[in-house]
């Protein structure tokens, strides 16, 4: 594919665009302005994953900005997924910042909603909310391939200047298990109708239900039209296991796998284990493109997960 | 209706000990019918004032007094007007715009809230109200079959629910919240309406809210 | 204050008042200081009139009321629960002791368990007083104190 047919030239739109299987993974800034912090993490994930999420006030906690902390990445050799939510900052601030993000050489973006401020470090906070994931989403692809902002004014300087508008590789999220169950495969293509180019899901633990959901995703013919990377995380412990069942809003862990953790010797090594077997399973799914590991401040752990999922080396792209 | 709720009584018992009269000034419709600040709410807080200063020694007369609303000019009748400059400070019970009114129509008196305005909402039964309206200046309630989401989701999400919906409550508060788009996909399925949440709903243009300024409505043909 | 304390019992017509005119009956003798006022029902009781018989000089206030499913009106000595616990928070709130205020459910028959609560009741009120008034004292002598 050539470079003039490509919306925003990404590492990892070229990866998925030509086919092959991605892999990213995700790397939490510090809750600090700790350059050294990234550095470390990004040296794990170098030459192991295609592109990095850099999440944005992940769990509404204050943390270095995506993209400063993107920037930072990127300069120690990785490709950033800045995630951007709408809880923080209205449409100004977020065209804005995906302006400077674009300029510093930021080429995909992750567009959500963003987590409730009541379970940050903030909970006093106002949220914003001015646009939602969807209406974010629309907002970049109209930057992009109509080169206006929200407004409708063209992205120049003045009259005379020449449009200089930010290509973003457009990501979302898609939770194929929270309620309304039905809801979630409309939700998907209300993101594709508003023209997101990649999803990353939410991590998946019941491989039944998620089944389900990509089965309406095919019948609907969605896979097609975008490319999905399936979420993983691997599990730590049985209290990690049980923390997530009973504490993320929309998240099943099935008894199965608590039992497999409380049976191992070494639950963390179980844990690894699974992950591995679901992202095997996820790889031979009809539509699955790749593979999104969360691996939540764990980051060394993710280059031996994708090793013995026999995804390395990854692709060189040009 | 506008639905509020009493401040705590040593909020409000610090308002009053600053003055040797107080009037405690009750109102007549909407925090009447949420029993905050009523005729019969009048009543106590008066007494508990009364009974608070007994206990700590202080001296402060209360009277009480209750008009039909505190945002009509109209009800500031000759005997409420009295009383106000009868008093050294008004205690509303009025919500928010009851207690600017009441400093707007008496620009001398000093009007304290006692009070915490909530929200516009329904009696959902009797001692329990919930929110309905965000008083947002463009009501699209014909979009999603007449459940609110900018009042009753806690992002005000347009475009459907977030992940954090499950077995229909909210995540922010899932023993007292319904998730508003679980409400929404249930009505809007009933009604055989599903097709319509594919469309993609656009940014809100907020001017008509609060971003847009303080708000007035006028009417030039019913002006007098 | 005296040593007598005002107490106030607010009784319904159907169970507490009809127990403590058979305490009188059963010649049971319980407190001369409780003043009762008779109640068509223990659900009449408002938490203003609660708060109105402290402001007029009561000590204590006590309401007696029909059994759980004893009340002949259905459920109104189950609201007067309800208010007679908001009652107490009102209380606490302007620094009387919840303590002062006390619901008791007796039967019509039970006259001289009227009695024993009556007694009860105005022992407590008795040392409530005792106790206020030390520590009004004590107050009194750091103030003089501090005053020389």
């Amino acid at each position: 594919m050539s470079e003039e047919a490509l919306k925003s030239g990404s590492r990892l739109e070229k990866v998925l665009t030509s086919g092959q299987f991605a892999v990213t993974a995700e790397l939490g800034p510090p809750k600090s302005a700790d350059v050294e912090a990234i550095k470390q993490k990004a040296g794990y994930l170098n030459g192991v994953v295609d592109a990095v999420n850099i999440t944005d006030n992940q769990t509404a906690i204050v943390r270095m900005s995506s993209i400063g902390a993107g920037v930072l990445a990127r300069e120690a050799g990785l490709e950033p997924v800045v995630q951007v939510t709408c809880r923080d900052r209205n449409r100004l601030a977020i065209q804005s910042d995906l302006l400077g993000a674009y300029a510093l050489g930021i080429r995909n973006v992750l567009c959500l909603t963003g987590d409730h401020q009541c379970f940050g470090n903030h909970p006093a906070s106002r949220n914003v909310f001015d646009v939602d994931s969807i209406q974010l989403i629309q907002m970049l692809k109209d930057m992009r391939d109509d080169k206006v902002f929200a407004s409708g004014e063209e992205i120049r300087n003045t009259k005379k200047a020449p449009i200089v508008e930010p290509r973003f590789f457009i990501g979302a999220a898609a939770n194929p298990f929270g309620d309304p169950f039905a809801f979630r495969v409309i939700r998907l293509a209300k993101k594709v109708k508003a023209g997101v180019d990649f999803i990353q899901t939410q991590c998946i633990y019941d491989m039944d239900r998620f089944k389900q959901w990509m089965e309406a995703v095919r019948n609907r013919g969605l896979h097609d039209e975008v490319f999905i990377l399936a979420g993983v995380t691997p599990l730590k412990s049985v209290r990690m296991a049980e923390y997530m069942r009973d504490n993320v809003a929309g998240l099943t862990v099935p008894e199965h796998l608590i039992e497999r953790l409380a049976k191992a010797e070494v639950p963390r090594d179980e844990g690894e284990k699974i992950a591995v077997e679901q992202m095997q399973e996820l790889r031979e799914m009809p539509g699955i493109s790749g593979i999104h590991i969360m691996a939540i401040e764990a980051e060394k752990s993710v280059a031996g997960l994708v090793e013995k999922a026999g995804l390395l080396p990854r692709p060189q792209v040009a | 209706m506008i639905v509020a709720e009493r401040k705590p009584f040593d909020e409000v018992y610090d308002f009053a000990r600053r003055h040797a009269k107080v009037l405690v000034l009750g109102c007549g419709t909407c925090v009447t019918v949420c029993m905050a600040g009523g005729e019969k709410e009048v009543g106590i807080l008066a007494n508990q004032i009364r009974l608070a200063a007994r206990e700590r020694h202080d001296t402060i007369e209360v009277a009480e007094h209750t008009i039909e609303r505190q945002c009509d000019r109209e009800f500031f009748d000759e005997a409420v007007s009295r009383k106000i400059h009868e008093a050294d400070a008004v205690i509303s019970m009025g919500c928010g715009v009851g207690v600017q009114y009441c400093v707007e129509c008496f620009t001398e008196a000093i009007v304290y809230p006692a009070l915490n305005t909530k929200f516009f909402g329904a009696t959902i039964e009797q001692g329990e109200w919930a929110e309905r309206c965000g008083g947002c200046g463009e009501c699209r309630l014909d979009l999603f079959g007449g459940v609110c989401p900018v009042a009753r989701c806690s992002k005000h999400l347009l475009n459907g629910p977030c992940g954090g919906s499950s077995d229909g409550k909210c995540e922010v508060d899932p023993e007292n919240t319904d998730c508003a788009w679980q409400l929404i996909y249930d009505r809007m399925e009933r009604l055989g309406r599903l097709e319509e949440l594919e469309d993609v709903i656009p940014a809100k243009d907020w001017r008509s809210d609060r971003d847009g300024g303080p708000r007035k409505v006028t009417r030039e043909d019913v002006k007098l | 204050m005296t040593d007598e304390p005002n107490i106030i019992a607010f009784c319904c017509h159907y169970c507490a008042f009809t127990a403590a005119d058979l305490a009188g009956t059963m010649r049971r003798q319980y407190p001369t200081n409780i003043r009762i006022v008779r109640l068509p029902c223990s659900g009449k009781v408002d938490v203003n009139l609660i708060l109105q018989a402290f402001l007029d000089g009561a000590d204590g206030v006590m309401v007696g009321a029909c059994e759980p499913g004893g009340c002949h009106f259905i459920q109104g000595n189950l609201r007067a629960r309800k208010r007679v616990d908001y009652a107490k928070r009102l209380l606490a709130e302007v620094g009387i002791s919840p303590e002062r205020l006390e619901m008791y459910y007796i039967a019509a028959s039970q006259g001289p368990l009227f009695a024993q609560r009556a007694t009860e009741f105005t022992e407590r009120i008795k040392q409530l007083n005792a106790e206020a008034a030390a520590q009004a004292e004590e107050v009194a002598q750091e103030a003089s104190g501090e005053a020389t």
